[in-house]
């Protein structure tokens, strides 16, 4: 199909070229046109400039939040293509930073949990501590205040008549000790050498610096059985070890947009509204014939991709 | 530390493979398209030689620029496309915490909460 424009207004590719360079088509067999078009010079021929400016991004850009709460958050980001939002989701899972405990120093384990299972649990537990106010630690430095935070977990399970205390060690049952580690016991030297107490750190929260979540079952306990040890917490990001990646996983889709290909109006529309588990379609009622319409908001539920193989088979 | 280094630009500073330590495809995917949509660029594209080395090559011919100034412009507009969307995505942040207030105003309590109980999801 030729161009025929004026010369007056801006060449614009022909509407199949177009459907081509911004919609992914879910084709019944595959999705089609997958690869974007990034090439600045592709439409040359058409007298289109696929190249990109900073102003006009800058100028395209739109973000709009959907949901937000402190575990998750949902976003529509419009005008960004799909390698940066890729670069997004991967710096979220790898690079991001957090506080983790790498170095467990068990005082006493008569439990039946091996020392190294309990270590690596320990590990996994999420920290409640900003890692901005902390540096970097390598093997061979010190630990001091501005690069460990140290826990202490001394549980030990007892009977008392018919109950049984502490047969389960929780995570906030994991002290945090601000002045440094207190092991070993009979040595001056200790295994941090912290100059000051960490509980004037600025920016710290009010109640200190805890695990997430308090109810985490680190290990299960009989009577008799006891748990004592320090784990220190270093910054790392999750690229090392998945114990430092602030998430529990980061996504990105494509916007669907789903395209009724011919009116559909009475029993049938109603037939489709229903069929649909995620209530996409909507009727709008046009004088005495009720007319299927589109409703535009997606919705959040991985479900969504089945809707457009629904209207396909209409 | 990462660390670049270019090849095969001695004779044409136009055509060059930029091969950089310490980095994957997050950086190389972005980069390769940022790269694209320069209208200087007439080829580029970022390998990854061995997935156990987190080293890339980058590829760049461009129309007469030499490489290194086009790779140069593509980083520095990588930043600051990043630096906007940073921006934006912090004033969107605040549009929706300023009309979250306005609607718990009338509705009870919402579920956000500041101390580190288990939020149980739905």
């Amino acid at each position: 199909m030729a161009d025929a424009s004026s010369g007056e207004h801006e060449p614009e590719l022909p509407p199949h070229l177009e459907l081509q360079r911004t919609r992914v088509v879910c084709a019944p067999d595959a999705p089609s046109y997958t690869e974007s078009v990034q090439y600045s010079g592709a439409y040359m021929a058409y007298g289109v400039d696929n190249s990109l400016r900073i102003e006009d991004f800058c100028k395209n850009l739109r973000v709009e939040i959907i949901s937000m709460n402190e575990e998750d958050i949902e976003f529509d980001i419009v005008g960004i293509d799909a390698a940066i939002a890729n670069a997004f989701r991967r710096i979220l899972i790898a690079e991001v930073p957090t506080m983790a405990i790498e170095k467990v120093y068990i005082a006493n384990n008569t439990s039946v949990i091996q020392d190294e299972v309990l270590a690596h649990r320990l590990g996994l537990l999420p920290i409640k501590a900003d890692p901005r106010l902390f540096d970097y630690k390598s093997e061979e430095e010190n630990a001091n205040e501005k690069n460990t935070i140290v826990f202490k977990i001394d549980v030990v399970c007892t009977r008392k008549g018919e109950r049984v205390l502490n047969s389960s060690v929780t995570s906030d049952q994991m002290k945090w000790l601000p002045e440094g580690s207190e092991m070993p016991f009979n040595t001056m030297t200790k295994f941090t050498s912290f100059g000051s107490s960490q509980k004037n750190l600025p920016g710290l929260p009010a109640e200190g610096i805890s695990c997430q979540y308090p109810d985490i079952i680190v290990a299960k306990l009989r009577p008799g059985q006891a748990i004592e040890l320090e784990g220190h917490a270093i910054k790392g990001s999750g690229n090392i070890h998945a114990k430092w990646s602030p998430v529990a996983t980061a996504r990105y889709r494509m916007l669907p947009e789903v395209n009724l290909m011919e009116d559909i109006q009475g029993k049938l529309a109603e037939e489709l509204v229903q069929k649909c588990p995620t209530g996409v379609f909507d009727i709008e009622d046009v004088g005495t014939d009720s007319v299927n319409c589109l409703l535009q908001s997606r919705r959040p539920l991985w479900q969504d991709q089945g809707t457009a193989r629904c209207v396909a088979s209409v | 530390m990462a660390a670049t280094m270019e090849l095969g630009s001695e004779t044409d500073p136009r055509n060059a493979t930029f091969s950089i330590s310490d980095e994957d495809h997050t950086l190389g995917n972005s980069l390769r398209f940022v790269l694209n949509k320069d209208p200087r660029v007439a080829f580029c594209g970022y390998s990854v030689p061995h997935p156990s080395e987190t080293r890339i090559n980058v590829r760049v011919q461009t129309t007469g620029v030499p490489a290194r100034d086009v790779l140069k412009d593509a980083l520095n507009d990588l930043m600051a496309m990043n630096q906007h969307v940073s921006t934006t995505f912090n004033r969107a942040v605040e549009t929706f915490k300023a009309n979250q207030g306005v609607n718990e105003l009338s509705m009870k309590s919402g579920v956000t909460s500041q101390h580190s109980g288990s939020v149980k999801k739905p």
